[in-house]
């Protein structure tokens, strides 16, 4: 097939579009003519292959080939590129089928029959030659056909319909089952052909489903397909050699069979799938996106918790010193009366003097202890929760740089703003929508965007009175600041407070100045977003760039709340140390003490065993941080809920039931029904990660809790979303969110782990807690591990390649590799660019071109149609009635051609019929024009 | 095609898997789903076609508002009533769904834009595909200098021949770069 005619055929792929119902009918039964008109096709080449090679019969055929051809050419191919490459494989392949068959025929038949092939070859190649001529010229092949029309004398309808691409495969299909039935008399060459046939075969099977055809066709090319495959693949395993072939057949079936089943189990297997599915068409992609995002957080934090509780806290618990053998493992004597007091274990020792069981366990920093090797295993527990500690942090980073990348990946083609309106009005319906309200509210949303585009694009927009603008502006961010500014003040002040409590001792105070920190920062984080919220009304900023400004305000309020807190805790950390200070030289006094007792009374007995709870002990900052950042996260997590049951559920009820009974509407009215608030919920989400990765070095048990509020909220949302939720009006896109949430998460990663880092760095760990308790500083587990459990050699490489002459050029090395990088992105994009203005300008040639050749076809059709009529005219003149009725016949034909042109017209892309008119060209332009247009058009 | 009302059969069911995008569990769920459409008359019927109305009457179709034209596409009908086979069904579903191509995705959803079943969407098709994405209510009508800015905003982006329409390339040559097609062009039962 020449590649011409394969534009061509790609050009009808378009049009196949428009006549779905028609032409798959027609289609079908051309389909079921076709098969019988080649079933007696096969049949007649039988009988002159018998016969000798009469002109009649060469005629026949050539007849044959020209209708074929025609037909083709009329036929509207579904098909796409991959399936031409393919079909001009199958060309290929048949010129050598023909070949294999003419040397297969030479053993057993005649020398005659083998001209009579050599001679429908050539025709079939003249044919091939004038179908692509006949595109250009359409009326001289209009004339051939004619001619032989008369000569043959049939009275055969001509189809102008479609009739689907398989048609030449299947006439190849048929002459390749020829060839089976004698595998052996093929050569190995032939072989390889064949089997690449089978594995096209394969390839069309496997492309199928990505094809747009009705379910009736694929299901009919897919049996012709898997029919010739197993017949082929069935012939290629008789063979002797053959065997590892067909053994390897079976095998990729069962593996594709496999590989099927595994898929569905995979996707059985994902949890809330069907959950967040049952959201999505209810609320649209956005309210899902949040539950998305929610399940990747859990699917992180349980491999954080996997972590954290298969490295460090089962091997301390299973082979660690027992509760109770140490000190540090052993609620102090004071305490122990209250331990197992509910409001203690309750509130994680909410003070030094009181404190649960829960600070004397595996949950906590304090508990490990500094022993370098533990149990049967010689298991390296400090130095396992060390490397423990780094690697969370390390995963995490990588798993959220990694999401990133896909992420800009897969959208990053979406930033050019040079199809905004086409965006707008063909990507903007969510089709996942099926509640007629969130249709509803999508409806106005599109509306309004529409305009906005609309206003933006005409550029009209009112700017008066600028300067009461900027002042507002300038007034909210003043406001904004100083809302900032006050929470972060209340927060160091109650932070303050409560140390001075604790100093004071606790059960002298209330419950609520026991939980004041906690209380004071939920309320905040509650109570701020909406006063930002009234704030940026005064703004009068678009909904969008207000919907930025508001995430970015709640953000820089979470984040200042959270590091005020943690100022906060530097300073009791600082508190800490200089009491342990005191407390270190209280219990040498102590011990001294207790030895000295013991000496005077009696020499000889065993130095006395004292109890390990009557020990007196540290104050272990660590544990106090852990424990802090387990009271965030636990009160966090219960304000949400409560917020959640209380401004979702609540309201919900009482709008629902108390509507039957109140002055106005109360659904319609001001409470009405709460929104799904995605961003707020993300952001929430965020910060609380952020917490767990700072809290997770000083207390193991905060991933296991985070996943436990991760799994308790993806109930409670879901069924909160679906039973009080209406959906949102500010709909915004899921797509653009996802990486800015995840640039937000990136920014908490690195931002929670500075302070863990710091302190980890310089502060050095308790004297009597914990397992690097005793050592200068947390790391220097790790130089303790290279010098005794690596040879000597090894901890010398590792201190030469740590000296900062190394380590500087390295890391000089990696930020020019970074600009390296960064400014072949540049030049890449750049690229791009210059790419998208020469197809552009290109476009604009060939479409100038093209109208040029349009001309010129027309005007050539023109002149030919009326030389046809012409002669049509003499001949009806000149001849007797009997020939007449031919004529008739051709001119029925001819108009038939018109019809088609006409219908297919539009169809092609290139004009709607008004027009034609318009343009002046004729509806039978020639589709020349229309196949430079296909290959204008840059595919994707 | 041996499709019996009740059960699908294995073989069918694998050749669906492999013509679709569906799962085997998706497939069951579409077959369930439809036969719940299905009087009881209609069940012993193999093929049977089910009439646009009932098919509108699936909430995940309820609220869209091309739901018309999306029964109109798949359907296979002679007498373009917009009624569907369960075949139909499935291809519907395997276009709709979440793992199928941006090719066939964006094929489909320009033969639904497509109001005239012309091959183009001329500025009719994108007036009647605005109307459709504004409601029907008046005060979310877009007026009629606005409609005129916008559909000739359209044609100035996306009409890359300048003929004054869009065809199946040049729509998919837009929809191919726009970052959020797939992920919403999508019907989940």
């Amino acid at each position: 097939m020449s590649r011409d005619n394969l534009i061509i055929s790609d050009n009808d792929t378009d049009v196949q579009v428009d006549f779905p119902a028609e032409d798959q009918t027609s289609q079908e039964d051309n389909a079921h003519e076709n098969k019988r008109r080649r079933k007696a096709d096969g049949k007649e080449r039988k009988k002159r292959a018998i016969k000798t090679g009469r002109a009649s019969s060469i005629e026949d055929t050539e007849e044959h080939t020209q209708k074929h051809n025609r037909k083709r050419n009329g036929s509207k191919n579904h098909k796409h590129d991959k399936e031409k490459d393919q079909a001009k494989k199958y060309q290929n392949n048949k010129e050598e089928e023909g070949e294999i068959k003419r040397k297969a025929a030479k053993s057993k038949k005649n020398l005659k029959n083998e001209q009579t092939k050599k001679k429908e070859q050539d025709s079939e190649k003249s044919g091939t030659k004038k179908r692509s001529k006949e595109k250009k010229r359409k009326d001289s092949a209009e004339k051939d056909t004619k001619e032989k029309e008369k000569a043959k004398k049939k009275k055969k309808v001509i189809e102008t319909s479609s009739e689907p691409e398989s048609s030449e495969e299947e006439n190849e299909e048929e002459e390749e089952e020829e060839d089976v039935v004698r595998p052996e008399t093929l050569t190995p060459e032939e072989l390889e052909k064949l089997k690449e046939a089978v594995e096209d075969r394969k390839k069309l099977i496997q492309g199928l489903r990505g094809k747009p055809w009705p379910m009736k066709k694929k299901l009919v090319t897919l049996k012709e397909s898997q029919m010739f495959v197993e017949k082929y693949e069935g012939a290629l395993g008789k063979g002797k050699g053959r065997k590892f072939y067909a053994y390897k057949v079976m095998m990729t079936k069962k593996w594709l069979k496999f590989k099927r089943d595994f898929e569905n189990f995979k996707t059985a297997c994902i949890p809330w799938e069907m959950k967040i599915k049952e959201i999505e068409s209810h609320f649209g992609s956005s309210v899902a996106s949040y539950f998305l995002f929610l399940r990747w957080m859990y699917g992180i934090n349980m491999i954080l918790f996997g972590l954290t509780f298969g490295l460090v806290m089962v091997p301390e618990a299973l082979m660690g010193h027992p509760y109770g053998s140490l000190p540090r493992k052993t609620v102090p004597r004071p305490e122990e009366g209250s331990a197992m007091d509910f409001a203690v274990l309750w509130d994680f020792g909410v003070s030094r003097f009181l404190k649960g069981y829960a600070q004397y366990s595996v949950l906590f920093y304090g508990y490990y202890n500094n022993q370098r090797a533990i149990g049967w295993l010689k298991y390296r527990l400090p130095l396992s929760y060390f490397l423990v500690g780094v690697g969370t942090v390390a995963y995490s980073y990588m798993v959220v740089i990694r999401t990133m990348a896909r992420n800009a990946n897969e959208g990053g083609i979406g930033d050019d703003n040079s199809f905004n309106f086409s965006w707008k009005t063909f990507t903007s319906w969510d089709y996942l929508i099926g509640n007629p309200e969130t249709a509803d509210n999508k409806f106005a949303s599109i509306t309004t965007s529409f305009k906005e585009a609309i206003l933006e694009e005409q550029e009209s927009r009112k700017d008066d009175n600028i300067h009461l603008t900027r002042f507002l502006r300038v007034l909210a961010n003043f406001l904004v600041l100083c809302c900032l500014a006050g929470s972060g003040y209340l927060i160091y002040f109650v932070v303050r407070r409560s140390q001075k409590f604790t100093l004071d001792g606790l059960e002298n105070h209330s419950w609520w100045e026991r939980n004041e920190v906690n209380m004071v920062m939920s309320l905040l984080g509650m109570f701020c977003p909406m006063l930002f919220d009234v704030i940026s009304s005064l703004e009068n900023y678009h909904p969008r760039v207000a919907l930025q400004w508001q995430l970015g305000r709640i953000f820089a309020l979470f984040l200042g709340n959270l590091y005020t807190f943690i100022i906060a805790l530097m300073d009791e950390i600082n508190v800490k140390r200089e009491e342990e200070k005191i407390v270190r030289y209280n219990i040498t006094m102590w011990e001294a003490s207790l030895y000295n007792g013991t000496l005077s009374e009696n020499s000889t007995a065993p130095p006395i065993t004292v109890h390990p709870a009557d020990v007196p002990r540290g104050p272990c900052w660590e544990t106090m941080v852990g424990q802090e950042f387990v009271r965030l996260i636990i009160s966090d997590t219960m304000t949400t809920y409560i917020t959640l049951l209380i401004g979702d559920f609540f309201r919900a009820v009482l709008v629902r039931f108390l509507n039957y009974c109140w002055c106005w509407d109360l659904e319609a009215g001001f409470p009405s029904y709460s929104e799904f608030d995605v961003s707020g919920n993300v952001l929430g989400l965020i910060f609380n990660q952020g917490m767990i990765w700072m809290g997770a070095f000083y207390a193991p048990c905060l991933p296991a809790l985070n996943v436990l509020r991760l799994h308790v909220s993806m109930y409670l949302q879901c069924w909160a979303v679906m039973c009080c939720n209406v959906p949102q009006e500010r709909v915004f896109k899921a797509s653009g969110s996802n990486n800015f949430y995840m640039a937000m998460l990136l920014v908490i990663l690195f931002l929670s782990t500075l302070p863990a880092i710091y302190t980890i760095v310089s502060i050095p760990p308790s004297f009597d807690c914990g397992p690097f308790s005793g050592k200068n500083r947390m790391f220097d587990v790790i130089q303790e591990t290279l010098e005794s459990d690596f040879p000597a050699w090894f901890g010398k490489v590792f201190s030469y390649a740590s000296n900062p002459g190394l380590v500087l050029p390295f890391i000089l090395l990696m930020v020019l590799a970074i600009y390296y990088l960064q400014s072949t992105s540049k030049s890449y994009k750049q690229a791009n660019m210059e790419l998208k203005k020469k197809l552009q300008t290109q476009n604009e040639e060939n479409k100038k071109k093209n109208k040029k050749a349009a001309l010129k076809a027309a005007m050539d059709l023109e002149e030919a149609r009326k030389a046809a009529t012409q002669a049509a005219q003499l001949q009806a003149k000149h001849k007797p009635p009997s020939q007449q009725y031919e004529n008739i016949e051709w001119d029925h034909e001819q108009r038939r051609y018109h019809r088609r042109d006409v219908r297919h017209q539009p169809t092609r892309g290139s004009r709607p019929p008004h027009h034609q008119e318009a343009t002046g060209h004729l509806p039978g332009a020639p589709a020349q024009p229309r196949m430079h247009r296909s290959s204008n058009v840059p595919k994707h | 095609m041996g499709t019996t009302a009740s059960q699908l059969g294995k073989e069918l069911l694998s050749e669906y898997q492999e013509l679709t995008f569906l799962t085997k569990q998706e497939i069951l769920l579409a077959h369930k789903r439809f036969t719940e459409l299905l009087t009881r008359e209609e069940k012993d019927i193999p093929n049977v076609r089910v009439p646009m109305e009932r098919i509108l009457t699936l909430p995940e179709l309820k609220s869209n508002p091309f739901r018309k034209r999306i029964c109109y596409v798949f359907s296979t009908s002679e007498h373009k009533d917009g009624s569907l086979t369960f075949e139909d069904f499935l291809d519907l579903l395997s276009a709709f769904s979440d793992s199928a191509t941006m090719e066939i995705k964006s094929h489909y959803a320009f033969r639904i834009f497509d109001f005239d079943d012309d091959g183009t969407l001329d500025s009719d098709d994108l007036q009647k595909l605005v109307n459709c994405l504004t409601g029907e209510t008046d005060d979310t009508q877009l007026t009629f200098e606005e409609m005129k800015q916008l559909i000739s905003n359209i044609l100035e982006e996306s009409d890359i021949d300048k003929d004054g329409t869009v065809n199946l390339s040049e729509f998919q040559h837009v929809i191919s770069r726009s970052p959020d097609f797939v992920s919403s062009f999508k019907i989940v039962l």
